[in-house]
């Protein structure tokens, strides 16, 4: 049995949900204690979030102007500045932990686990694989330190109820030049964040533009749930990449989920199969979604969407 | 830049509906149809296109596996990579193995760029251009959809969570690209012959001096949970119906 250490993602002002999620993975490991690391240019807001969440024991405060952004080739080599006698390290499997997790990994010589949806026990672990059409069992040795990345969408946010102490760590790797971050263009407005939304309703290709997405959006609106998408309506330029749901794109698990014009592609599927309820719209009766989907509703969108919205008032 | 690296996994087709053995040893791979990792194809692509313009003057193409990801390489070069390399063993690679043989082979080329997809839809692990980038002390770009060469740096746009974040690398670095990248082309019949007459090098782990480390074991695959069959409903009012039963809208 060891410490866990926890990467935090944040976004220079505040934690992101993944990181509570990771620390309800971190809990189901046998532990002498979860720590948090927050590496940022001035991590005294996000800490005090970090040390609020049930579970931690320590939030290890690394603030340095470089981490003003948060690229994998410096906040690596301070991670392993870090990583001392902790047994575990994990982030999440968001973009954010899939960067960065691999290249810790391989600066510590060790594998890592990607995306765990179950702790066996504290060295075996369920994943999926083939965009979720098989569930395997990974076991890892006891004596390697392990690096994993936690798929965010198995587990509930731990609560922040807790009361970690906050320690200041001096930044001390050497950092890299050779990886400089241009600019962040964030596409989402105000609505739900895809990833934490309790509702979240997509659009396929059979949307046929960008002007028809305001349908789905308008129908989100009156629910307060976020938007998503496939790939191809992605691709086909309706929407922003940051709404993709699936295996290339985010992995989602609402309560409600409403896919409306998806066929229901296997790699659709796999950032779904969490959601507590699925609702398919498809004028295709034989359209694998309605494989998947607690309530299916042949026909087509242009006239149930805009009835939907009237009904639900 | 002289030479761009390229890797290419021979993975199950994405077409393919994978299945687990009934005794939880594996998934059926037998009979079923294997093709080059769609996100490497993309890579290779990207390569392939950065030398018509002029920026390179070799790409080659490498892959780690059994003797049969031959046919993967063969397809590389018939896309138009100039020479191939296989790293050819008949035991499971994991990522950290698979890295270090790929430096390795950098080490011998030096290329001035090493493009590989963000992960393989097989493992789904989107570990090993990482890793490489690490190992490699060189910049990593992942998850690229977009890449601009001007002279010893790119400019990489990623998919991120967030939106779209542009990054500055210096070259040599590892780039992991995403399906919106481009659009591979498709083999013709005469690139299929040309291939054939192609260089394509075999390689040991052991010639590289890797050892191929294996840090963890796979002890059962089970297919995923069933969804229980749901409901259909005839019209909107029985849709709004069942939602308000479930207490969600
Ligand atoms: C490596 C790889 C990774 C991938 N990753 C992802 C991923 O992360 N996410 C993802 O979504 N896809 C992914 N894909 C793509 C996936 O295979 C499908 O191509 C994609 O999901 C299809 O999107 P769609 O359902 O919108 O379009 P289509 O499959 O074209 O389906 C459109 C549906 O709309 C219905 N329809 C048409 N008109 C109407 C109407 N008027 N009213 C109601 N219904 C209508 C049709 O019956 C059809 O079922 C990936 C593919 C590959 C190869």
């Amino acid at each position: 049995m060891g410490r866990i250490l926890v990467i935090a993602e944040h976004d220079g002002a505040s934690l992101n949900a993944s990181t509570a999620k990771c620390m309800a993975c971190a809990t189901a490991i046998d532990n002498e204690g979860i720590d948090v690391a927050v590496l940022s240019a001035d991590g005294a807001a996000i800490c005090d979030q970090a040390a609020a969440l049930s579970g931690v024991a320590k939030v290890l405060k690394v603030d340095h102007e470089i981490f003003a952004s948060q690229l994998a080739a410096t906040l690596a080599p301070q991670i392993v500045e870090l990583a001392g006698d902790y047994s575990h390290i994990l982030g999440p499997s968001t973009t954010f932990g899939k960067d960065l997790m691999p290249r810790v990994a391989a600066l510590l010589g060790v594998a890592q686990i990607s995306d765990i949806m179950e702790v066996k026990s504290a060295y075996s672990f369920q994943r999926p694989i083939y965009a979720g059409n098989a569930i395997v069992t990974v076991d890892a040795s006891p004596e390697r330190k392990l690096v994993a990345t936690v798929r965010t969408a198995s587990y509930k946010a731990v609560s922040s109820d807790g009361s970690g102490t906050i320690e200041a760590v001096e930044a001390g790797a050497s950092f890299p030049t050779h990886t400089r971050l241009v600019e962040i263009k964030a596409s989402s407005g105000d609505r739900p964040d895809l990833q934490t939304a309790a509702k979240v309703i997509s659009g396929g290709r059979a949307l046929a533009s960008e002007e028809n997405f305001s349908l789905i959006y308008s129908l989100a609106d009156k629910i307060g749930a976020g938007v998503g998408a496939s790939r191809a309506a992605v691709d086909a330029g309706y929407v922003p990449n940051d709404m993709q749901v699936g295996q290339t794109g985010k992995i989602i698990a609402p309560d409600l989920y409403v896919a409306i014009g998806i066929s229901g592609a296997i790699q659709h599927l796999t950032g779904i199969k969490d959601a507590g309820t699925i609702v398919a719209i498809n004028k295709d009766p034989e359209a694998p979604i309605f494989e998947v989907a607690d309530i299916g509703l042949v026909g087509d969108l242009f006239e149930i969407v805009p009835e939907l919205e009237k009904q639900l008032g | 830049m002289q030479k761009i690296l390229v890797c290419l996994k021979r993975v199950v087709d994405y077409n393919v509906r994978v299945r687990v053995k009934p005794d939880g040893t594996g998934v059926v791979t037998d009979g079923v149809k294997m093709s080059v990792n769609p996100f490497d194809e993309i890579a290779l692509e990207e390569a392939l296109r950065i030398k018509e313009r002029g920026a390179a003057n070799e790409v080659i193409v490498m892959s780690i596996g059994s003797a049969e990801a031959q046919q993967q390489l063969r397809t590389g070069l018939a896309m138009g990579a100039d020479r191939a390399i296989l790293v050819e063993t008949d035991e499971a690679v994991e990522p950290l193995s698979a890295a270090r043989a790929m430096l390795a082979t950098i080490e011998r080329e030096q290329p001035g760029m090493v493009i590989l997809g963000k992960q393989a839809i097989d493992d789904d692990n989107s570990q090993t251009g990482q890793m490489l980038a690490a190992l490699w002390g060189r910049p990593q770009a992942t998850f690229a959809s977009e890449v601009v060469l001007d002279g010893e740096t790119a400019t990489v746009t990623r998919e991120v969570d967030a939106g779209l974040e542009t990054i500055a690398v210096d070259l040599p670095a590892v780039i992991t690209v995403d399906l919106r990248m481009n659009e591979p082309r498709y083999v013709k019949l005469p690139d299929i012959m040309k291939a054939k007459r192609k260089p394509l090098e075999t390689v040991s782990f052991s010639d590289l001096n890797v050892e191929n480390e294996h840090h963890l074991t796979t002890t059962h695959f089970a297919p995923p949970a069933q969804r229980e069959k749901g409901v259909m409903v005839e019209d909107v009012g029985a849709l709004i119906q069942a939602l308000k039963d479930k207490g969600l809208v």
